[in-house]
Protein backbone atom coordinates (compact mmCIF):
# COMPACT_ATOMS: atom_id res chain seq x y z
CA UNK A 1 0.00 0.00 0.00
CA UNK A 2 2.26 2.64 -1.27
CA UNK A 3 1.85 5.63 -3.49
CA UNK A 4 3.81 5.60 -6.72
CA UNK A 5 4.43 9.35 -6.53
CA UNK A 6 7.62 10.21 -4.62
CA UNK A 7 7.54 12.95 -2.03
CA UNK A 8 10.96 14.22 -3.04
CA UNK A 9 9.86 14.66 -6.64
CA UNK A 10 6.84 16.81 -5.77
CA UNK A 11 6.99 20.57 -5.26
CA UNK A 12 4.49 22.80 -3.51
CA UNK A 13 2.52 24.61 -6.20
CA UNK A 14 2.80 21.73 -8.64
CA UNK A 15 -0.32 21.35 -10.73
CA UNK A 16 -2.09 18.08 -11.41
CA UNK A 17 -3.65 18.17 -14.89
CA UNK A 18 -7.43 18.37 -15.16
CA UNK A 19 -9.56 15.32 -15.89
CA UNK A 20 -13.16 15.42 -17.09
CA UNK A 21 -15.74 12.99 -15.74
CA UNK A 22 -19.07 12.53 -17.47
CA UNK A 23 -22.19 11.99 -15.37
CA UNK A 24 -25.45 10.86 -16.97
CA UNK A 25 -28.76 9.89 -15.45
CA UNK A 26 -27.87 6.20 -15.61
CA UNK A 27 -24.75 6.89 -13.55
CA UNK A 28 -26.88 8.46 -10.82
CA UNK A 29 -29.27 5.51 -10.82
CA UNK A 30 -26.31 3.15 -10.51
CA UNK A 31 -24.80 5.26 -7.73
CA UNK A 32 -28.12 5.37 -5.89
CA UNK A 33 -28.23 1.59 -5.91
CA UNK A 34 -24.61 1.12 -4.84
CA UNK A 35 -24.66 3.78 -2.12
CA UNK A 36 -28.20 3.29 -0.82
CA UNK A 37 -29.03 6.99 -1.30
CA UNK A 38 -32.36 6.92 -3.14
CA UNK A 39 -33.31 10.56 -2.58
CA UNK A 40 -35.58 11.20 -5.62
CA UNK A 41 -33.90 14.55 -6.39
CA UNK A 42 -31.11 12.39 -7.90
CA UNK A 43 -33.27 10.47 -10.36
CA UNK A 44 -36.80 11.90 -10.55
CA UNK A 45 -37.12 15.13 -12.54
CA UNK A 46 -40.74 15.67 -11.50
CA UNK A 47 -39.82 15.48 -7.80
CA UNK A 48 -36.67 17.59 -8.21
CA UNK A 49 -38.62 20.41 -9.87
CA UNK A 50 -41.40 20.19 -7.29
CA UNK A 51 -38.90 20.97 -4.50
CA UNK A 52 -37.49 23.93 -6.39
CA UNK A 53 -34.48 22.45 -8.16
CA UNK A 54 -33.77 23.20 -11.84
CA UNK A 55 -33.63 19.49 -12.75
CA UNK A 56 -32.23 16.22 -11.40
CA UNK A 57 -28.93 16.88 -9.59
CA UNK A 58 -26.02 14.55 -8.93
CA UNK A 59 -25.42 13.18 -5.45
CA UNK A 60 -22.81 15.38 -3.76
CA UNK A 61 -21.09 12.14 -2.82
CA UNK A 62 -20.91 11.17 -6.50
CA UNK A 63 -18.96 14.36 -7.22
CA UNK A 64 -16.83 13.80 -4.13
CA UNK A 65 -16.11 10.26 -5.37
CA UNK A 66 -14.83 11.66 -8.68
CA UNK A 67 -12.48 13.90 -6.70
CA UNK A 68 -11.34 10.83 -4.79
CA UNK A 69 -10.74 9.03 -8.06
CA UNK A 70 -8.70 11.98 -9.32
CA UNK A 71 -6.48 11.86 -6.22
CA UNK A 72 -6.04 8.08 -6.09
CA UNK A 73 -5.25 7.91 -9.82
CA UNK A 74 -2.58 10.55 -9.27
CA UNK A 75 -1.15 8.98 -6.09
CA UNK A 76 -1.21 5.46 -7.50
CA UNK A 77 -2.84 3.76 -4.53
CA UNK A 78 -6.18 4.37 -2.76
CA UNK A 79 -4.51 3.47 0.53
CA UNK A 80 -2.31 6.55 0.27
CA UNK A 81 -5.20 8.92 1.05
CA UNK A 82 -5.15 9.65 4.78
CA UNK A 83 -7.72 12.44 4.84
CA UNK A 84 -10.26 13.77 2.35
CA UNK A 85 -12.85 16.48 2.85
CA UNK A 86 -15.06 18.74 0.73
CA UNK A 87 -17.78 21.34 0.98
CA UNK A 88 -20.62 21.05 -1.52
CA UNK A 89 -20.84 24.57 -2.90
CA UNK A 90 -23.04 24.18 -5.96
CA UNK A 91 -25.21 21.59 -7.70
CA UNK A 92 -24.28 19.41 -10.65
CA UNK A 93 -27.42 19.55 -12.80
CA UNK A 94 -27.80 16.42 -14.93
CA UNK A 95 -30.11 16.78 -17.95
CA UNK A 96 -31.97 13.82 -19.43
CA UNK A 97 -29.86 13.38 -22.56
CA UNK A 98 -27.02 11.15 -23.77
CA UNK A 99 -24.26 13.48 -22.56
CA UNK A 100 -25.49 14.43 -19.10
CA UNK A 101 -23.13 16.80 -17.29
CA UNK A 102 -19.36 17.13 -17.11
CA UNK A 103 -17.38 17.46 -13.90
CA UNK A 104 -13.92 18.88 -14.53
CA UNK A 105 -11.45 18.30 -11.73
CA UNK A 106 -7.95 19.70 -11.40
CA UNK A 107 -5.53 19.81 -8.51
CA UNK A 108 -2.52 21.52 -7.05
CA UNK A 109 -0.07 20.37 -4.42
CA UNK A 110 -0.82 23.04 -1.88
CA UNK A 111 1.58 22.09 0.88
CA UNK A 112 4.32 19.62 1.73
CA UNK A 113 4.08 18.32 5.29
CA UNK A 114 6.15 16.13 7.59
CA UNK A 115 6.24 12.35 7.19
CA UNK A 116 6.15 12.52 3.37
CA UNK A 117 2.60 13.81 3.35
CA UNK A 118 1.23 16.43 0.97
CA UNK A 119 -2.00 18.41 0.84
CA UNK A 120 -3.70 18.35 -2.55
CA UNK A 121 -6.28 21.08 -3.20
CA UNK A 122 -8.94 20.19 -5.75
CA UNK A 123 -10.99 22.39 -8.04
CA UNK A 124 -14.20 20.81 -9.34
CA UNK A 125 -16.35 22.60 -11.88
CA UNK A 126 -19.48 21.79 -13.81
CA UNK A 127 -20.04 24.39 -16.50
CA UNK A 128 -19.11 27.69 -14.87
CA UNK A 129 -20.01 26.58 -11.33
CA UNK A 130 -17.54 25.50 -8.70
CA UNK A 131 -19.30 22.43 -7.35
CA UNK A 132 -16.84 21.71 -4.53
CA UNK A 133 -15.08 24.17 -2.26
CA UNK A 134 -12.50 23.58 0.45
CA UNK A 135 -11.75 20.27 -1.27
CA UNK A 136 -8.54 18.91 0.21
CA UNK A 137 -6.89 15.52 0.38
CA UNK A 138 -3.91 14.63 2.53
CA UNK A 139 -1.86 12.00 0.72
CA UNK A 140 0.96 9.81 1.99
CA UNK A 141 3.62 9.72 -0.72
CA UNK A 142 6.52 7.33 -1.20
CA UNK B 1 -38.30 25.33 12.59
CA UNK B 2 -34.97 25.41 14.45
CA UNK B 3 -33.52 22.02 15.30
CA UNK B 4 -33.68 20.87 18.90
CA UNK B 5 -30.28 21.65 20.48
CA UNK B 6 -30.93 19.02 23.19
CA UNK B 7 -29.77 16.46 20.62
CA UNK B 8 -26.19 17.80 20.61
CA UNK B 9 -23.90 15.22 22.20
CA UNK B 10 -26.25 12.29 21.70
CA UNK B 11 -24.57 9.14 20.47
CA UNK B 12 -25.96 6.29 18.38
CA UNK B 13 -24.51 2.84 17.71
CA UNK B 14 -24.99 0.78 14.55
CA UNK B 15 -27.31 -2.10 15.36
CA UNK B 16 -25.17 -4.80 13.74
CA UNK B 17 -21.64 -4.94 12.28
CA UNK B 18 -21.30 -4.02 8.61
CA UNK B 19 -19.49 -6.79 6.72
CA UNK B 20 -17.35 -5.38 3.91
CA UNK B 21 -17.42 -7.72 0.92
CA UNK B 22 -15.41 -7.85 -2.31
CA UNK B 23 -18.63 -7.79 -4.29
CA UNK B 24 -19.86 -4.60 -2.58
CA UNK B 25 -16.53 -2.81 -3.01
CA UNK B 26 -16.48 -3.74 -6.70
CA UNK B 27 -20.12 -2.65 -7.12
CA UNK B 28 -19.43 0.70 -5.46
CA UNK B 29 -16.24 1.28 -7.50
CA UNK B 30 -18.13 0.47 -10.70
CA UNK B 31 -20.85 2.93 -9.71
CA UNK B 32 -18.31 5.75 -9.37
CA UNK B 33 -16.75 4.73 -12.71
CA UNK B 34 -13.47 3.57 -11.21
CA UNK B 35 -11.86 0.51 -12.81
CA UNK B 36 -8.72 0.53 -10.63
CA UNK B 37 -7.91 -3.20 -10.22
CA UNK B 38 -7.15 -2.66 -6.51
CA UNK B 39 -10.95 -2.32 -6.08
CA UNK B 40 -11.92 -5.28 -8.26
CA UNK B 41 -9.19 -7.90 -8.22
CA UNK B 42 -7.86 -9.47 -5.04
CA UNK B 43 -4.56 -10.43 -6.64
CA UNK B 44 -3.95 -6.87 -7.82
CA UNK B 45 -4.71 -5.58 -4.33
CA UNK B 46 -2.37 -8.12 -2.71
CA UNK B 47 0.33 -7.25 -5.23
CA UNK B 48 -0.03 -3.61 -4.10
CA UNK B 49 0.49 -4.68 -0.48
CA UNK B 50 -3.12 -4.88 0.73
CA UNK B 51 -4.65 -7.90 2.48
CA UNK B 52 -7.60 -7.91 0.05
CA UNK B 53 -9.42 -5.48 -2.25
CA UNK B 54 -9.66 -2.07 -0.62
CA UNK B 55 -12.55 0.37 -0.63
CA UNK B 56 -12.52 3.72 -2.45
CA UNK B 57 -12.08 6.74 -0.13
CA UNK B 58 -15.77 7.67 -0.08
CA UNK B 59 -17.01 4.10 0.53
CA UNK B 60 -17.74 4.64 4.28
CA UNK B 61 -20.77 6.72 3.24
CA UNK B 62 -22.47 3.38 2.45
CA UNK B 63 -22.67 2.34 6.09
CA UNK B 64 -21.40 5.09 8.40
CA UNK B 65 -24.83 6.64 8.98
CA UNK B 66 -26.88 3.48 9.26
CA UNK B 67 -27.24 3.93 13.01
CA UNK B 68 -28.45 7.53 12.80
CA UNK B 69 -31.62 7.13 10.75
CA UNK B 70 -33.87 6.86 13.79
CA UNK B 71 -32.22 9.87 15.42
CA UNK B 72 -32.55 12.11 12.37
CA UNK B 73 -36.14 10.97 11.90
CA UNK B 74 -37.06 11.63 15.54
CA UNK B 75 -39.91 14.19 15.48
CA UNK B 76 -38.40 15.85 18.58
CA UNK B 77 -35.34 16.84 16.52
CA UNK B 78 -37.56 18.70 14.05
CA UNK B 79 -35.65 17.93 10.86
CA UNK B 80 -37.61 18.40 7.61
CA UNK B 81 -36.01 15.87 5.26
CA UNK B 82 -37.50 17.47 2.14
CA UNK B 83 -35.31 20.52 2.76
CA UNK B 84 -32.09 18.67 3.56
CA UNK B 85 -28.99 18.94 1.40
CA UNK B 86 -25.49 17.63 2.00
CA UNK B 87 -23.26 20.50 3.11
CA UNK B 88 -19.85 19.02 3.86
CA UNK B 89 -18.20 15.64 4.13
CA UNK B 90 -14.81 14.67 5.48
CA UNK B 91 -13.04 11.37 6.14
CA UNK B 92 -9.96 10.73 8.26
CA UNK B 93 -8.48 7.29 7.64
CA UNK B 94 -6.37 5.27 10.03
CA UNK B 95 -5.94 2.60 7.35
CA UNK B 96 -7.74 1.56 4.15
CA UNK B 97 -10.95 -0.42 4.58
CA UNK B 98 -10.68 -3.82 2.92
CA UNK B 99 -12.88 -6.78 2.14
CA UNK B 100 -13.36 -8.92 5.22
CA UNK B 101 -13.58 -6.01 7.64
CA UNK B 102 -16.48 -6.15 10.08
CA UNK B 103 -17.18 -2.58 11.08
CA UNK B 104 -19.25 -0.87 13.72
CA UNK B 105 -20.07 2.83 13.85
CA UNK B 106 -20.59 5.14 16.77
CA UNK B 107 -22.22 8.34 15.58
CA UNK B 108 -22.49 11.53 17.59
CA UNK B 109 -24.45 14.69 16.86
CA UNK B 110 -21.43 16.92 17.32
CA UNK B 111 -22.94 20.33 16.60
CA UNK B 112 -26.11 22.13 15.55
CA UNK B 113 -25.80 25.75 14.44
CA UNK B 114 -27.68 28.34 12.43
CA UNK B 115 -26.08 30.06 9.45
CA UNK B 116 -28.37 32.67 7.99
CA UNK B 117 -31.71 31.01 7.31
CA UNK B 118 -30.26 27.50 7.39
CA UNK B 119 -29.66 24.93 10.10
CA UNK B 120 -26.36 22.99 10.04
CA UNK B 121 -26.07 19.64 11.82
CA UNK B 122 -22.70 17.90 12.14
CA UNK B 123 -22.58 14.14 12.62
CA UNK B 124 -19.31 12.51 13.57
CA UNK B 125 -18.98 8.76 13.14
CA UNK B 126 -16.15 6.66 14.51
CA UNK B 127 -15.77 3.51 12.41
CA UNK B 128 -14.03 0.62 14.16
CA UNK B 129 -13.59 -3.08 13.66
CA UNK B 130 -15.56 -5.43 15.90
CA UNK B 131 -12.30 -5.99 17.80
CA UNK B 132 -12.06 -2.28 18.57
CA UNK B 133 -9.49 -1.03 16.05
CA UNK B 134 -10.36 2.50 14.86
CA UNK B 135 -10.41 2.47 11.04
CA UNK B 136 -11.73 5.91 10.17
CA UNK B 137 -13.65 8.92 11.36
CA UNK B 138 -16.28 10.59 9.21
CA UNK B 139 -17.74 14.07 9.54
CA UNK B 140 -21.02 14.77 7.79
CA UNK B 141 -22.67 18.19 7.74
CA UNK B 142 -26.26 18.24 6.62
CA UNK B 143 -28.05 21.49 5.90
CA UNK B 144 -31.74 22.06 6.42
CA UNK B 145 -32.63 24.86 4.02
CA UNK B 146 -34.77 27.53 5.63
CA UNK B 147 -34.80 25.70 8.97
CA UNK B 148 -33.61 28.70 10.97
CA UNK B 149 -35.99 31.16 9.34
Amino acid sequence: MAATVKYDEVEAGQEIPAVEYQVRRVDLVRYAGASGDFNPIHWNERYAKAVGLPDVIAHGMYTMAQGGRFVTDWAGDPGAVVEYGVRFSSMVVVPDDDNGATIRISGVVEEKREDKRVVVALTAKSGDSRVLSKARAVVQLA
Amino acid sequence: MPLNRDFVGRTYESSAPYEVSRVKISEFATAIGDSNPIYHDRQAAVAAGHPDVVAPPTFPIVFSLLGTGDALGDPDLGLNFAMVVHGEQRFEYERPIHAGDELVCTSTIAEIRSVGRNEFLTLRSDVSTTSGELVCRTYNVIVERGGAA
